[in-house]
């Protein structure tokens, strides 16, 4: 299910970002803490339901300028997906 | 390698003994805790935070059935304050609705509900009591919050022909996650294991209801079930191995690296009223009995398998084998295994008309 890039990622009930207080920053959702690192952490900081999936990927071609636009957008979607079959991500 | 103690992930907190059901798989202790002995909030308050500091993430509020704490919506709150995930491990027996919005302003991340069939009459001969109708209510209550649902359907002998109308009605409601667990033998389920054990027919034909179900049910509700240990060809890797990811503590105090440790004869438990968390996770004897490789018997030792389940559950070697450091007699390659194929054998060659079926079931300690 490849996400609509109109649509708007948003952290599905009961998922949330951790505190920082202990220096890496984890996805929390029931049973289970995913680690994020810096990419994956930028993404998931703007699945806030106001940034659309286009949005998403615009910023981080802008942020991560050295890697391949096309290799960017594919690797965003890819992981909106697996957050998304998880269930720790909605689209509306 | 070996030396450095990680980081615990998720604290269990047993918060009571006291539960209004009498569930005949229940995972508590035979030996359940006075109310009398019960940690008050102001100490658990202690703990989350020294939970907190310690790097754990997550706490599980169960017991018993947590709901008979009154001061749970000050325990969640704590919790959450201190920086932690909050989960309710629940029958939602008793709740009603006003109850449920204190709890999720407290800061309740997820509520998991306990299902113990799919419908009141099956339901009611594994809990000793007739709330399946409420426990309907309530998962309907929950999804009226923006809070995380989980459906945990008990699965074993007695109702898995029911396991497609569990499925069905959790279609219906889309929760964010359902688990479908096949009974684990500790405990209460220990004691009335030779009725519970599925047939290897029932476990082959739930395990194919649950894949279509998981498949179908693909980013609207997260599907979770394990193939049942004693069925398997390798034991599963117990707790993420002994005293690396998780912490329980008892209602009265005592800190366990799992639900069932005390059957395991000799280890010492160290109590939260005495010490601190991160002195008895680093340095508790009890948790320190099986962390690294020494204490493996020969068959664990040389097994590329050894980093993956560590040897599988030493509290289920004890039960079977009696010997906390033997392989797991479920793994293929313990040289018990034969054990447990006798008591398999058993399960599926003797008709049910012939067993007289006399439940264990657990007392409320109210």
């Amino acid at each position: 299910m490849i996400p609509g890039m109109d649509t708007h990622p948003r952290l599905a009930a009961g998922c949330r970002l951790s505190d920082q207080s202990q220096g890496h920053t984890m996805l929390l959702m029931p049973e289970r803490a995913l680690r994020l690192n810096g990419p994956s952490l930028e993404i998931v900081r703007r699945c806030d339901g106001r940034h659309t999936v286009a949005q998403i990927v615009q910023e981080l071609q802008a942020k991560y300028s050295k890697a391949l636009p096309k290799k960017v957008e594919h690797d965003i979607l890819e992981y909106l997906e697996l957050l998304h079959k998880e269930r720790a991500l909605d689209f509306e | 390698m070996t030396s450095t103690i990680p980081a615990p992930l998720a604290l269990i907190a047993e918060l009571t003994h006291r539960c209004p059901l009498h569930c005949v798989y229940c995972s508590n202790p035979l030996d359940l805790t006075r109310p009398d002995r019960e940690l008050p909030a102001a100490v658990w308050e202690r703990v989350f935070n020294e939970a907190a500091q310690l790097g754990l993430v997550q706490v599980d509020f169960t017991g018993g059935e947590p709901l008979a704490r009154s001061d749970l919506t000050e325990l969640i709150r704590s919790a959450r304050s201190a920086g932690l995930y909050v989960n309710l491990i629940t029958s939602g027996i008793p709740l009603d609705e006003k109850r449920l919005e204190e709890l999720v302003s407290a800061g309740l991340d997820h509520f998991q509900l306990s299902f113990q069939g799919a419908r009141e009459e099956n339901a009611a001969e594994f809990s000793g009591t007739r709330t399946h109708a409420r426990k309907v209510q309530v998962a309907n209550w929950v999804k009226r919050h923006r809070i995380a649902l989980t459906l945990n359907f008990v699965i074993h002998r007695r109702n898995l022909p029911d396991l497609e109308a569990m499925v069905e009605f959790t279609e219906e409601l889309a929760p964010s996650r359902a688990e479908f667990a096949h009974v684990q033998y500790y405990g209460w389920a220990f004691a009335n294991r030779e009725m519970l054990l599925p047939t290897r027919a029932q476990v082959e034909g739930s395990l194919e209801i649950l894949k279509a179900a998981e498949e179908r049910m693909r980013g609207r509700t997260r599907v979770e079930y394990v193939v049942p240990d004693y069925y398997a060809k390798y034991p599963k890797p117990c707790m993420g191995g002994w005293g690396r990811k998780v912490l329980l503590i008892k209602p009265e105090g005592d800190v366990l690296p799992c639900h069932a440790a005390n059957v395991i004869p000799g280890l010492k438990f160290e109590n939260v009223q005495a010490n601190s968390l991160r002195r008895i996770w680093e340095e508790s004897d009890a948790f320190r009995k099986f962390r690294g490789e020494n204490w493996m018997s020969e068959t664990c030792r040389t097994c590329d398998r050894r980093e993956q389940d560590f040897g599988g559950c030493r509290c289920q070697a004890f039960l079977l084998a009696k010997n906390a450091s033997a392989t797991d007699p479920v793994c293929s390659l313990s040289p018990d295994r034969s054990s447990v194929d006798a008591i398999l054998a058993r399960i599926n060659t003797s008709p049910e008309t012939t067993m007289k079926l006399e439940w264990i079931y657990r007392p409320n300690s109210s």
